[in-house]
């Protein structure tokens, strides 16, 4: 499900898309939900989108492309999806070698083996080590592995993410609260074509014997794109 | 929503895959319009086969309306990040894989 031959057949000028949602995010990595309701040029480009969305679904709808129940199960669908499935998939993956081995292998075959619903998304999923720390970004547009962790945040959009993570990424996870030492070599993964990613953390110290939902509960929408660690609450 | 891409030109040619893990490989420094995959930031530089993820309809078709046929083979490349950022600072090993398609590619041998 590539999003950017929509946008690129939508919108005649990816430069000046790019340009808005650059102001539309302008807070640093880390800020999250506070981003769209500062400043004004950023409220004007929003409702811009807003319009822009309305008029193609229109569009999409006279034409007999789509119908309104599809368009609105789809949204349902988006919405009923959650990081947590992709934290189901890690606790999992921690409690049974062998499906963490299949997980690292054919992460797609591994995921649909949990009955997650998944589609045609090619999946690559990447191990966090004491020696290799993984970060997920997508330098062209917005990928991110929706099917397990629903839509990307705000920050995951920025220009300034997607620009600097691959140009000084331990920086940019400095400003999310983690520091890696420098013998911890760090694999940026561009997802720039047909596939998505999911780190695999590694699982917090003292979590030994936890129940799979118990550790599902440590891991964050930000620590399956490897901007933070899993964390034990409190 | 793919399914609603018209096709056309559709074509049953396998493209052959021409590289294999763990060789060196440049990516082309060509310029051009239209919807690439290939970012800016590693155009001429070398990097090696990670692994090759299938083939896939290509991109810079798709967006057009096109099939996207024949399908072409679809590479990670690992890159080390002082190869793509020669001032790069922060450490050594450190290293970014990106998605290439095999157009975009040529051996490097050295």
């Amino acid at each position: 499900m590539a999003d950017a031959p929509v946008s690129s057949s939508v919108v005649p000028t990816a430069s000046a898309m790019s340009t808005a949602s650059a102001a539309s995010a302008a807070a640093p990595a880390g800020a999250t939900a506070s981003a769209t309701s500062k400043s004004g040029p950023a409220d004007l480009a929003q409702g811009d989108y807003r319009r822009l969305q309305a008029a193609v679904e229109e569009l999409l709808i006279l034409k007999g492309i789509v119908n309104r129940d599809e368009i609105d199960r789809e949204v349902a669908a988006m919405d009923a999806r959650s990081h947590q499935r992709g934290a189901a998939v890690v606790a999992r993956a921690w409690c049974d070698p062998q499906f963490k081995a299949q997980l690292l292998s054919d992460a797609p075959a591994a995921v649909r083996s949990m009955g997650i619903e998944f589609g045609p998304m090619h999946l690559i999923v990447v191990e966090n080590t004491p020696a290799v720390h993984n970060v997920i970004v997508c330098t062209l547009c917005s990928c991110y592995p929706r099917a397990l962790m629903g839509m990307p945040p705000q920050w995951y959009k920025s220009i300034e993410y997607r620009s600097r993570v691959v140009r000084e990424p331990r920086s940019v996870l400095a400003e999310f609260g983690l520091t890696l030492p420098p013998a911890v070599t760090i694999r940026v993964h561009d997802s720039t074509a047909d596939m998505r990613y999911l780190v695999l953390p590694q699982q917090p110290e003292g979590t030994d014997g936890w129940s799979e939902q118990a550790l599902a509960e440590t891991l964050s929408a930000d620590s399956l794109v490897g901007v933070a660690l899993a964390k034990v609450a409190g | 929503m793919s399914a609603t891409v018209p096709i056309r030109n559709q074509v049953s040619e396998t493209v052959p895959v021409r590289y294999q893990v763990g060789e060196r490989v440049r990516v082309r420094h060509a310029v051009s319009g239209g919807h690439l995959r290939t970012p800016h930031y590693c155009r001429g530089h070398t990097g090696v086969i990670e692994r090759v993820c299938g083939r896939f309809p290509n991109p810079e078709e798709l967006a057009f309306g096109h099939s996207g046929l024949p399908s072409l083979p679809l590479y990670r490349v690992r890159f080390r990040s002082r190869e793509l950022w020669p001032d790069y600072q922060e450490s050594e090993n450190d290293m970014i894989e990106i998605e290439i398609f095999q157009h975009w590619l040529e051996a490097d041998h050295g």
